[in-house]
């Protein structure tokens, strides 16, 4: 199949796409009105005066979750070739994909027994 | 065929596309508050034309017409870049999708559908997973507190997610051999030959994880009004803050059309006596079914806990969808 013909229609969906996006919010900056003041910059608090800045770090929790979220979403990348071409593999497919997710599987409980994936 | 007409008839259908998409996420706005309204015994806007239905219209010129405020603390272009990060992913998932197959239109014949690639399950997961740069970057960059928590908590929702998200249709490429959503059409004959018959498991597991990944109720705590005034959006104003809202609604109409698409025959007319409703139609009149159940969902389910979101995602979604891919596979190495 041709490459122009699968991703031509692609790029010029994201230049339409940029193009709306771009052309909203720019109508909005020029037609909205304006009247600055100090405290109308300022970051949103319900009301009260801000109380320190957002510089501070997060919880380790999120990286966590971040970086198994990288290790079992390639694992499940890796099924997907193997999916699309498993009647052609028959029985040893199957068998290797058992060791595969076996190994998978033991990595899960590790890191469940760990605590990796608590939340309080 | 000559590149130039090709580019002429793409751009032709990106326009038809963005534009009905486009006009879709208006109406379902409009939808989402006539029948939230319904299920609450209320009225909901009905002064804005017939029925209300120039409401949407009435809110976009509303909107356009608000101050555009940048607070002081935004990160330079990381602020304005981000409502623009989340919108194009949305827009991007349609050029995937067959809303029929080929037609014949003043003499020239073209597929309905924009790129007929052979990976186009794989090209729905990797832009759909881009939406949360947007997202993420639009919590970092606006000097809030209220935005950081959303904008953190709306990643690692969805990038948790996105694990079962992606283990979820394993189930039906195990049955269907292929990538190709023209194809996966195709092999959908009839009411019975729906892939959701063969794989409810692999369904359902997909259709919780989409709610989750587009930031909808009952997973919506991204924007958690109690709690975070409105999440990663909080210093978004007039269009900005329309831009992600087109965004979200584009990804649901989006979702909605993948899970047609892979699991409920996209286009195919399921009973043969009702032929003669047109393919686009079809498409047309099972997505919105997929739109009903996301407002219905939002009408009844509570929202989730954070805690609960995260257990549920990982020790049930996870395990459920990799128990289904290997049941899957069994059983099809056991027919054989």
């Amino acid at each position: 199949m041709d490459k122009v013909e699968i991703y031509l229609p692609i790029l010029i969906m994201v230049a339409v796409g940029a193009l709306i996006a771009t052309v909203l919010m720019g109508l909005s900056v020029l037609i909205g009105k304006r009247t600055r003041s100090k405290v109308k910059m300022q970051p949103y608090e319900c009301g009260v005066d801000p109380v320190g800045d957002t510089k501070h770090p997060v919880p380790v929790k999120y990286y966590m979750v971040a970086i198994l979220f990288i290790i079992f979403d390639i694992e499940v990348v890796f099924l997907y070739p193997w999916a699309v071409i498993y009647d052609s593999l028959g029985m040893f497919g199957f068998l290797e994909m058992l060791v595969f997710v076996a190994i998978l599987i033991t990595g899960y409980f590790y890191i469940l027994g760990k605590g990796a994936l608590k939340w309080d | 065929m000559d590149y130039l007409q090709f580019a002429l008839i793409s751009l032709i259908k990106v326009v038809t596309i963005v534009g009905v998409v486009l006009t879709g996420c208006a109406y379902m706005t409009y939808a989402e508050r006539r029948i939230v309204a319904l299920f609450q015994q209320r009225v909901g806007p009905n002064l804005a034309g017939p029925f209300g239905l120039l409401q949407p219209m009435a809110d976009a010129i509303k909107m356009i017409f608000k101050e555009d405020i940048r607070p002081a603390a935004a990160e330079g272009w990381f602020y304005n870049l981000a409502p623009v990060i989340t919108f194009i992913p949305a827009l991007l998932t349609f050029t995937v999708i067959p809303f029929g197959d080929t037609v014949t239109v003043f003499g020239i014949e073209t597929k309905l559908i924009l790129s007929d690639m052979n990976i186009g399950v794989l090209f729905f997961f990797a832009v759909t997973s881009l939406s949360v740069y947007g997202i993420l970057l639009a919590g970092w960059s606006s000097g809030s507190k209220y935005s950081l928590m959303g904008g953190l908590r709306a990643s690692a929702q969805m990038i948790s997610y996105e694990v079962a998200y992606g283990l979820s249709l394993v189930g039906v490429l195990l049955l269907a051999q292929t990538l190709s959503l023209q194809e996966l059409v195709h092999q959908q004959q009839g009411f019975w030959g729906m892939y959701v018959w063969k794989q409810p498991i692999g369904f359902m597991v997909f259709f919780i994880c989409a709610v989750a990944e587009t930031n909808r109720s009952p997973f919506d705590l991204a924007e958690a009004e109690s709690e975070l005034v409105a999440g990663f959006h909080t210093e978004y104003s007039s269009m900005r803050f329309g831009t992600f809202f087109i965004g979200e609604y584009a990804a649901m109409i989006g979702v909605g059309a993948i899970a047609t698409t892979i699991f409920f025959g996209g286009w195919q007319s399921p009973f043969e006596f009702l032929d003669f409703i047109p393919p686009v139609l079809w498409f047309a009149i099972k997505v919105s079914g997929f739109m009903f159940f996301y407002i219905w969902m939002r009408a009844t389910l509570p929202r989730f806990r954070y805690d609960q979101l995260m257990n549920f995602g990982w020790k049930m979604l996870f395990p459920i969808a990799l128990l289904n891919t290997m049941l899957t596979a069994g059983i099809r190495l056991w027919l054989k």
